[in-house]
């Protein structure tokens, strides 16, 4: 200690130090800031007010339920009700209605695009995309192209048992592994790629055998996709002619799915969602710019 | 073991008791981590179990080399009457912490562009954000903030004790050790290891190395407070105790778990459910508290005074806002469990002692600002206190912020948004990386023993663009953090939300560009620094003394 007898006072300040000194660091004896200690208490008390109105002190089973009766349990059930009052009576609307009743009047049409738009947001978006443009593999559900049928019956069928979901009423069939499964040898996959993109418009290499291409396609596509390759909602096989590629147009991607085989897999949304939110999405899916009556 | 008198040295010359303890303790978890090895699990455990022991082996040959290479007597306590001070292990906890900061701060910055453009995780597990995440915020806080507290708090704990550090082996063992258990953490993460608690991930081999450390470390920093020879304990001593103290306390009850085996990596922690989550936010959130706030309010009060030359503004209000701090934090962890599982009694106490923490924490912050009185004209003059300031001023700002957003009203907007990541920053970039750098800029001249640092010129460089960065950084996080909360508790007038989650991390895209670019400024200031420590070390050493009090002034 520099100054063991005298509590020296600091010459810039006027301030008393407290006479100790570590490494030439020492330190005044100012007392503590008034508005700092106010406010401290401040918080004290109101910690204290608060602690009483709400729940706060644990006993032996339970806690202080604190004066209001406030607890989180209770405020949740307050916000839902209060939700479920701001929705209404139209979401029982919903529930009586038929899909072309909810569809021919313009205020359930109205609620119940809204209930179907925050219902595709938080299940549907993650793969058909925020705004329904799709992605490959996944359908764009704002054209009217469609897989399954575009009708509101049919989309509402689709959506509550899915597609190869595994539910027992789900819609079934798939794209077989025509080259994998020695249906079709490599090179006929080939040359069904350069006919199926010719029927499509699409341009292949002059040396492409079509003749050849439009026998093997007789023989193993027709029966699901059609003569013309226009396609069988029955059986979900796509239009081949409309220029709407769900995995790809480039041969590579068609020579792929002619070997492997495609089966996407939409979910059975039936248990998960309520009837009343899958007729919601069904007319919000409906309304996008594809349906169909 | 400790006696050495058959080893053909000069006479008299004894192996001590740690240099002997230590060699055997070493030398049988050496053997150990060879026999887990052979039965390893895992090929990332085996990894580690024969990094033990390549470490230990190492360890076992430094010690008994240094046992032949050094001379009969061991360094004397004073020389001429003055305290021999030990500054080996602070000059490696200083360059350690320079470089795991800079490593720290890089990766936060490639984490921050994979939140801005997922295609930079490139598909690559390693070095996907998952793993890439717990390694930033293990780096920054842990190997960066951690060698700041070891070097600081050893250097400190000496000068205001006048007392050489205690024991001989043992400061080194902290110091290397320590830094292994980064290695073997780190290493961790990017081979999958983790326990999948936040700021806790080490598996329970790594935590049960980190013990016998840091239990090392509080008896080297007990010992030399206890023969100190100043008669009272200068006040950053005692935040640098609450500090260990407190970490040794969270660290082993939030990592107590069974291994399902010697053999493997993975263990069971012994909590469950809301319980779990209780200690493991009692912990995360005194980690803030007592790691990277009473830890580096430990080095303000020495730093701060040291470097204005003036004395600490008040004796009475660091008494009063230290134990209100220690005892009031300790129970606000809850408040990082708003609104879940956990008891609303828990909720309850965990906000209201946020709240009352508020002062206790703005204590340090006063004690600091007004420590300037007499001495203001500094900050013109001297970046590095500048720096220091302004990490007292981000220092009030996010204890302030903490508070508000412990209460659940602020909490139901803030929570699970980007604003608490902002919240961090504020406090982890602006109080604890500024306060550490000044102390660095101030550390690196007294133990290389230069007059002045490089250049100050470079110094004011590195506070503009990482203050820019820092700046950047958190406002882009608090509109971000608010328009996620407001967006997603967003209903329609018919009562349906308004947006998908996916529209509003579309809507943050371009605030998570400009967090990733103050990032990148935040790290080139630390390269500026860094090149400006290396010149320092690299020029003559002018002074004559182990000292000199700050670049601007002469040796006191």
């Amino acid at each position: 200690m520099a100054h063991p007898n005298a509590n020296p006072v600091d010459a810039a300040t006027g301030v008393p130090t407290t006479a100790h000194e570590w490494d030439g660091i020492r330190e005044l004896n100012n007392p503590l800031p008034r508005w700092w200690l106010n406010v401290f208490y401040v918080t004290i008390v109101w910690a204290l007010l608060y602690a009483i109105a709400y729940p706060a002190i644990p006993l032996i089973h339970s806690a202080t339920g604190g004066l209001f009766g406030w607890n989180t349990r209770s405020a949740v059930e307050r916000d839902l009700a209060a939700l479920s009052q701001q929705r209404g009576a139209r979401l029982d609307v919903l529930k009586s209605a038929s899909l072309e009743e909810i569809a021919g009047n313009p205020t359930m049409l109205t609620f119940a695009r809204a209930a179907g738009k925050a219902a595709f947001a938080d299940n549907c978006a993650a793969c058909h995309g925020v705004g329904a443009g799709g992605a490959k593999g996944y359908p764009n559900l704002n054209d009217d192209d469609w897989l399954w049928g575009g009708t509101l019956a049919e989309v509402q069928q689709t959506i509550q048992y899915g597609i190869r979901s595994g539910h027992d009423q789900a819609r079934a069939g798939a794209m077989p592994a025509f080259v994998r499964d020695g249906i079709l040898k490599r090179d006929e996959a080939v040359v069904l790629a350069d006919y199926v993109r010719s029927i499509a418009g699409l341009p292949v290499e002059p040396k492409a055998d079509l003749k050849r291409g439009e026998t093997l396609f007789a023989a193993n596509c027709a029966a699901c996709h059609g003569d013309k390759g226009a396609g069988n909602k029955e059986m979900g096989a796509p239009n081949l002619t409309d220029g709407i590629w769900l995995y790809g147009s480039e041969k590579a991607a068609v020579v792929e799915t002619l070997t492997n085989g495609r089966g996407g897999v939409m979910p059975a949304w039936t248990g998960r969602l309520d009837e009343a939110t899958i007729k919601a999405l069904t007319v919000y899916v409906h309304t996008l710019g594809g349906g169909t009556k | 073991m400790a006696s050495a008198g058959t080893f053909p040295t000069a006479p008299g010359k004894r192996m001590t008791t740690g240099e002997g303890g230590t060699a055997v303790a070493l030398g049988l978890l050496a053997l150990l981590s060879i026999i887990i090895a052979s039965g390893a699990h895992t090929a990332a455990y085996a990894f580690h179990a024969y990094l033990f022991a390549a470490a230990s082996v190492a360890g076992v040959f430094a010690v008994i080399n240094r046992y032949y290479e050094r001379p009969a007597e061991l360094p004397p306590q004073e020389i001429a009457g003055k305290p021999n001070y030990n500054f080996g292990p602070v000059k490696f906890a200083v360059t350690a912490s320079m470089l795991w900061g800079i490593a720290g701060f890089l990766i936060g910055c490639i984490i921050a562009f994979q939140l801005a453009y997922p295609v930079v995780n490139l598909d690559i597990a390693q070095i996907a954000f998952g793993r890439l995440r717990p390694l930033h915020t293990s780096a920054v806080i842990f190997a960066f903030g951690g060698n700041v507290l070891i070097a600081s708090s050893f250097y400190v704990v000496q000068r205001t004790c006048r007392a050489r550090l205690a024991g001989d082996v043992a400061p080194w063992f902290v110091v290397l050790g320590y830094n292994f258990f980064i290695v073997v953490a780190g290493t961790g993460y990017l081979l999958g290891i983790t326990q999948g608690k936040e700021y806790a991930e080490p598996e329970w081999y790594a935590d049960l190395f980190l013990t016998v450390v840091w239990v090392a470390y509080l008896l080297v920093f007990l010992g030399t407070i206890w023969k100190r020879k100043e008669p009272h304990i200068f006040v950053a001593n005692w935040f640098y105790l609450a500090f260990i103290v407190t970490i040794a306390m969270l660290h082993i009850v939030n990592n107590a778990a069974i291994p399902v085996s010697i053999f493997s990596p993975k263990s069971y922690i012994v909590w469950a459910g809301v319980q779990d989550a209780m200690v493991q936010w009692w912990y995360g959130h005194n980690a803030v508290g007592f790691f990277l706030t009473a830890g580096f309010l430990a080095i303000m009060y020495y730093f701060i005074p040291k470097r204005a030359e003036r004395p600490v503004y008040s004796y009475r209000l660091s008494i009063i806002h230290f134990w209100a701090l220690i005892f009031l934090y300790i129970w606000a962890g809850p408040h990082h469990l708003h609104y879940t599982a956990l008891p609303d009694w828990a909720q309850t106490l965990g906000m209201v002692f946020s709240i009352m923490l508020w002062m206790p924490s703005w204590g340090g912050m006063i004690n600091g600002l007004l420590t300037l009185q007499g001495a203001w004209d500094k900050l013109r003059t001297d970046p590095v206190l500048r720096l220091m300031v302004v990490s007292l001023a981000f220092y009030g700002m996010s204890t302030f912020e903490g508070p508000m957003m412990s209460i659940k009203a602020v909490n139901g907007l803030s929570h699970y948004t980007d604003w608490t990541i902002g919240h961090v920053h504020s406090g982890a970039l602006g109080w604890v990386a500024y306060v550490s750098f000044g102390a660095i800029y101030c550390l690196v001249p007294w133990l290389w023993n230069r007059e002045r640092l490089y250049s100050l010129r470079l110094v004011s460089w590195h506070f503009w663009v990482s203050t820019l960065g820092i700046v950047l950084y958190i406002s882009a996080m608090w509109v971000a953090g608010i328009m996620q909360g407001l967006m997603w508790r967003a209903y329609n007038a018919l009562g349906f939300l308004e947006y998908s989650f996916i529209e509003s991390i579309d809507a943050t895209h371009p605030l998570y560009v400009i967090r990733a670019l103050g990032g990148v400024l935040f790290l080139l200031g630390s390269l500026i620094m860094a090149f400006n420590l290396y010149m320092t070390v690299r020029s003559p050493s002018t002074a004559a003394e182990p000292r000199a009090a700050g670049a601007l002034v002469p040796a006191e």
